[in-house]
């Protein structure tokens, strides 16, 4: 077979002149052409994203669309391990695709619409996501992967205030809630929800609308913010990156998502990978995901072996940075089991040289959301 | 006249009798973004010209750092691991890396004066 070159052109999202015009870094992240800094730094953006509001683009984002109902329920439940039955009205939640070793395809926002679900899924795999449910579910619903919505994030204490001066009375949406609303006509459509620790809220609406939409938050005093503050802000809030802190070989249970499987799926299962999954609650479990201290200034990057303190590898560091809120050296990795628990004494090797930590509790940073 | 050198990595070296205080320029500190963590080298220890002499980490990435001539490291700015932000502020004065004693005063004629250093920052921008 000859070799075969996919020359795929970069794509950007409908903000991206106005990312530009603001004096964004940009980097190439999932096929895109994405700003992770804008002129004050990753630093700056960071803190006040958690003292005031900073405002994400994160268009490259999946938004799928499902249609149907209690037919839709049943099928959708065979892939995704939540409780879809009892799910309210424009409640969202936390989960995950599911393949059949009981590894993640993708983790993911679903929403419960009235004519059916929103997911929103990673931009890497958004398209092999779409195929996976597509075939999993038949002909039998209509899906769309919308390319026609552009995705914005309003993280921080200020958001709701900020918000609630645009679009009257969303302030009343609770954590994990959405609703519809509209711009100037325009129907968008808001969760209360996000990926940064903060209160916040995820706006979904037409690229035709996102850059006017956009300058009435920054005119109300939100500030543009990159994905290089979005990792330090999802990582000192202890949440998972798709492809580094969870993927196709780690479970749900081995990433310490358990909370994210609904207890009457636990019970029953009927989802892909779920003999693996429960063998892993049943307490056959190798391996746990877990925060790491550092105990100096040593960064501990993705990679970083982890040795326990007589020096037998116990395991490997899948996020590492310096955490800008609380001032220092953070990470997350996989450990064996019984190492596991906070507090227990660990060596990470960077750089060839061994250097303290401790596992530590997650999140880092002590969540503000409005419950 | 001390003239400041510059290298391909993005050092700068300034030259006093045979004391050469070595840093990152301007250009380096804003490509790396805001600077976390700084290694250095250990005092006393000799370091060849173009190895390895240290690591800077940004909350992007890790980046080593060389040294453009060979030495002896003479002193070693504890400021700039205590705060590595400082580097950001003010890499080419106060945030200098280390002093080292320079072995062979002719490697200073390989690198470049500051108008060929912002050429070829120019050059490789893109």
């Amino acid at each position: 077979m000859g070799l075969i070159r996919v020359i795929m052109e970069t794509q950007k999202t409908a903000l991206y002149e106005y990312h530009k015009s603001l004096g964004a870094k940009f980097v190439p992240f999932a096929g895109y052409q994405m700003p992770v800094q804008y002129t004050s730094g990753i630093v700056e953006e960071h803190k006040l994203t958690r003292t005031k509001a900073g405002l994400f683009d994160v268009s490259h984002m999946g938004q799928l669309f499902i249609e149907g109902s209690n037919d839709l329920i049943k099928e959708l439940e065979k892939i995704i391990p939540i409780d879809l039955q009892n799910i309210k009205l424009h409640q969202s939640k936390y989960s995950f695709l599911t393949n059949e070793s009981g590894g993640i395809y993708d983790d993911l926002i679903i929403t419960k619409v009235e004519k059916g679900f929103n997911i929103i899924l990673n931009a890497a795999c958004k398209e092999n996501d779409y195929k996976l449910i597509k075939e999993a579910l038949g002909n039998k619903f209509k899906l769309i992967l919308n390319k026609n919505l552009s995705l914005i994030a309003l993280q921080g204490p200020k958001s709701a205030e900020i918000l609630e001066n645009v679009i009257k009375d969303v302030s009343f949406l609770k954590f994990m809630n959405g609703n519809n609303f509209f711009y100037n006509n325009n129907e968008i459509y808001i969760t209360r929800s996000g990926y940064t620790g903060e209160d916040g809220f995820e706006i979904s609406l037409s690229n035709k609308i996102v850059e006017p939409f956009v300058k009435v938050l920054v005119s109300k005093g939100a500030q543009l913010i990159g994905l290089g503050a979005r990792d330090t802000l999802r990582l000192e809030a202890g949440l998972c990156l798709y492809g580094h802190d969870i993927n196709e070989t780690t479970t749900p249970i081995e990433a310490n998502l358990k909370w994210a499987i609904s207890k009457r799926r636990r019970k029953e299962g009927g989802f892909l990978g779920y003999n693996k999954i429960k063998s892993n609650i049943n307490g056959e479990l190798s391996r746990l995901r877990v925060g790491i201290k550092p105990l100096g200034k040593i960064i501990a990057r993705e990679g970083t072996k982890i040795f326990s303190q007589d020096e037998n590898e116990i395991g490997s560091i899948t996020s590492g940075t310096f955490g800008p809120s609380v001032n220092g050296s953070i990470a997350m990795g996989y450990v064996k089991y019984d190492f596991a628990k906070p507090g227990t004494k660990i060596l990470l090797e960077v750089r060839g040289k061994k250097y303290e930590a401790i596992v530590n509790e997650l999140p880092f940073y002590k969540k503000n959301y409005v419950r | 006249m001390n003239e400041v050198k510059f290298s391909k990595e993005h050092e700068w070296i300034k030259l006093e009798g045979d004391i050469a205080t070595i840093g990152i320029t301007k250009h380096a500190a804003e490509m790396l973004g805001d600077i976390v963590f700084v290694e250095l080298p250990e005092k006393d220890s000799s370091v060849d010209k173009n190895g390895n002499a240290g690591v800077v980490e940004s909350t992007k990435a890790a980046s080593d750092i060389f040294t453009p001539v060979s030495g002896q490291i003479v002193e070693c700015n504890q400021s700039i691991v205590d705060d590595p932000s400082k580097i950001n502020t003010d890499p080419e004065n106060k945030a200098w890396f280390f002093k080292l004693k320079i072995k062979d005063k002719a490697e200073m004629n390989t690198l470049m004066n500051k108008e060929e250093y912002d050429k070829f920052t120019k050059e490789n921008a893109s």
